[in-house]
């Protein structure tokens, strides 16, 4: 027991010395990447990124997969932007947002518990419904020009740490959240649920755990938490646009997975996604900041950090199983 | 039922020969029917829909587009079909097509290279994206979802690399013909993939690795004990669906005379996944219905090509696609079908 958990928080060093080493290189390498700006932006760049990426960990902490992520988030910018042009109030445009977030997931939930589909499929029709009911609401990307996201929330909820450097809102967005999700998932009755389920469907149920109403809650959560994206998406560019964020959803995966979370599901931590959204944030702040390489490094890298890590796993697992049988081979 | 066995085994034997040819023509009902519905309801409601023309030797129609335009996803479909037979998932189609339109359009501008270097590299690389899908997935056996997403997420990066991140155009009669030429009246990418279709048929109906394929992806546990090397039938399914996808990128690049690595084949993984899962396949592995899988296709490209006649937005276009995927799903979901059935046996 000791050992398997011990194998869970290598994953987990092993995410956060790559990310302390890429942060070490970029200071190393160039002036000013140690500076507190480039700290900050890095968090609040990739909030939206991390907001949803904290619904996929739910998700496939659970066992499960969902696609839909990236055009529920433009969907929902979209949605907001266009609600609050045609005079309806900030507050409420942005709750009618979440509601249909949380509801598009419950229902993918719900066909997935029920008619027992793959959630590849149905999330898979997800995405292309959320994104052509983007397009239905407004065919091009909508500016904001209410001052409530602008002189309100952006400007007036940020935070000065220094002269020079405020911490914006979208951040604070982001680490409240982050927060949120880590109690969620380690505290509560239905987080152990989550993580009961990807661990096995079957003891699960056996145990008389509400598999079903997990099940259906967990792609709810992950509905709702790609809609909190899409709100904090809407703040962070001051409008909305239905083809943006396409492919959100694979880097919100391959976040995951660099943050040592089994795809297999019911092994992983919150703190690791973060963690791989930011090494991803830190790659292509790296590539920036070298200038002379092209932004397509960063998908390339990123691959190769997926790669890396999954070997790692398979080593891990392979290198704990075996050392498991030898413990218990001297014992006895 | 009672009777002699020496005189029921041979008509059980003839019988079981013949359930084994139903279950290959039942598949196709459903796939058939939908496409069916779909072109009568465009008989009734669209106007010249099933007008075609004879133009110097070469048919033209709504009907000829369509399948001049859904040959990439039926081209990709046909190595899908495989690898979701396996039980497995390729996501990397759309990069590995970007990928082999690149590496051509690269080799063709460059002076001396001879016409079928060009081809052999472009799908050349195409197969070791393939056998690199193959050895993660058959060797490490990683997910295949995770496994081929590295390549989905790297792969567009790699060909904006090969292609120093232009859009490479070109003009030599020879490749372009690959996606723009004729033969015998119809579009030469017809006939690549049917080509295609019969080849595969052949290589997996008349070998054992159809079967091979089938039982892997039924019980990898029951087919290792029967002596079938799991992980080699994996790589090798892997390693032909990148040869399709490399297919499908040179019909890509063709089409358009230049490679365009940010747009070539992108989101055709989910399209060729779709044409498969219409084909009758299920995604739990275990079966593959090649012709269901081209019909499948054909069903896609017919109803994006329906939308575009009835002047629907092509942004809006994914919302009935994604209707359909549902249709398919629930009308292919065992619970929903012993559902209808139980109720169906209450009114009786």
């Amino acid at each position: 027991m000791r050992i398997r958990l011990s194998g869970k928080y290598i994953r987990l060093l092993a995410t956060a010395s790559v990310l302390v080493a890429l942060y070490v290189l970029g200071c190393v390498s160039f002036r000013n990447f140690g500076s507190l700006g480039v700290l900050v932006n890095l968090v609040g760049d990739n909030a939206f990124l991390g907001v949803a990426a904290v619904g996929a960990t739910f998700v496939i902490l659970s066992g499960g997969i969902d696609l839909s992520v990236g055009a529920v988030v433009a969907f929902t910018s979209i949605l907001i932007a266009s609600l609050v042009s045609h005079g309806v109030s900030p507050l409420a445009a942005i709750s009618l947002a979440l509601a249909i977030g949380a509801l598009f997931g419950s229902l993918m939930g719900f066909l997935i518990r029920v008619f027992e589909l793959p959630p590849f499929l149905v999330t898979l029709a997800g995405m292309f419904l959320a994104r052509g009911m983007g397009f239905v609401v407004h065919p091009q990307s909508l500016g904001i020009t209410h001052p409530f996201f602008l002189e309100r929330v952006n400007e007036g909820l940020a935070i000065s740490l220094n002269k020079d450097v405020t911490f914006p809102f979208t951040a604070t967005c982001y680490v409240v959240i982050f927060l949120v999700a880590v109690f969620v998932a380690h505290y509560t009755r239905f987080g152990r649920a989550i993580y009961a389920l990807g661990g096995d469907e079957q003891s699960a149920t056996l145990m008389g755990l509400p598999v079903g109403r997990t099940k259906v809650l967990t792609y709810t959560l992950s509905g709702f938490c790609s809609a909190l994206a899409g709100v904090v998406y809407t703040f962070y560019t001051q409008s909305g646009d239905p083809a943006s964020c396409v492919g959100l959803e694979l880097d919100a995966i391959a976040a995951v997975v660099i943050g040592g979370t089994l795809l297999s599901g019911g092994v992983g931590f919150m703190a690791g996604t973060v963690m791989g959204v930011l090494i991803r944030g830190l790659i292509y702040t790296l590539i920036i900041f070298k200038g002379d390489l092209n932004t397509w490094w960063t998908p390339i890298v990123v691959g190769l950090l997926v790669l890396i890590f999954i070997l790692l796993q398979d080593v891990i697992s392979f290198a704990s199983a075996r050392f498991a049988t030898a413990t218990k081979q001297s014992s006895h | 039922m009672n009777a002699a066995p020496a005189a029921t085994a041979p008509p059980l034997r003839s019988g079981r020969l013949q359930t084994r040819k139903a279950a290959w023509w039942t598949s196709l009902v459903w796939p058939v029917t939908g496409l069916a519905l779909l072109l009568l309801f465009n008989l009734i409601f669209t106007e010249g829909f099933f007008h075609v023309e004879v133009r110097n030797g070469r048919l033209y129609g709504v009907l000829i587009d369509i399948l001049n335009h859904g040959s990439k996803v039926m081209l990709l479909a046909l190595g899908m079909a495989l690898v979701i037979a396996t039980a497995g998932v390729d996501l990397s189609v759309g990069a590995v097509m970007a990928i082999s339109g690149a590496v051509a359009a690269q080799l063709i501008n460059r002076p001396g290279v001879p016409f079928p270097a060009v081809i052999a590299a472009a799908t050349g690389a195409a197969v070791v994206a393939g056998c690199w899908n193959g050895l993660l997935v058959g060797i490490f056996k990683v997910q295949p979802i995770v496994a081929t997403l590295i390549l989905m997420v790297a792969g567009r990066g790699i060909a904006q690399l090969i292609t120093d991140g232009q859009i490479i155009t070109f003009t030599d009669t020879h490749l372009t013909y690959i996606g723009n030429g004729s033969l015998l009246a119809l579009p030469f990418p017809v006939w690549l993939s049917l080509g295609m279709l019969a080849t595969t048929l052949l290589l997996t109906r008349k070998t054992a690795i159809g079967l091979f394929i089938e039982s892997v992806g039924d019980n990898q546990v029951a087919s290792t004990y029967s002596g079938i090397h799991a992980g080699t039938v994996k790589f090798l399914v892997y390693a032909f669906c990148g040869f399709c996808a490399g297919l499908a990128g040179l019909v890509a690049a063709s089409n358009i005379k230049c490679a365009d690595s940010n747009h070539a084949g992108l989101f055709l993984e989910l399209d060729a996944i779709l044409a498969v899962v219409v084909g009758g396949a299920s995604l739990t592995g275990g079966r593959f219905y090649l012709a269901g899988a081209i019909v499948g296709a054909l069903f896609i490209q017919t109803l994006t090509t329906t939308m575009y006649m009835r002047n629907v937005s092509p942004d809006i276009a994914p919302v009935p696609k994604a209707l359909a995927i549902l249709a398919v799903c629930l009308l292919q979901s065992p619970v929903l079908r012993t559902k209808m059935a139980s109720l169906f046996r209450r009114q009786a």
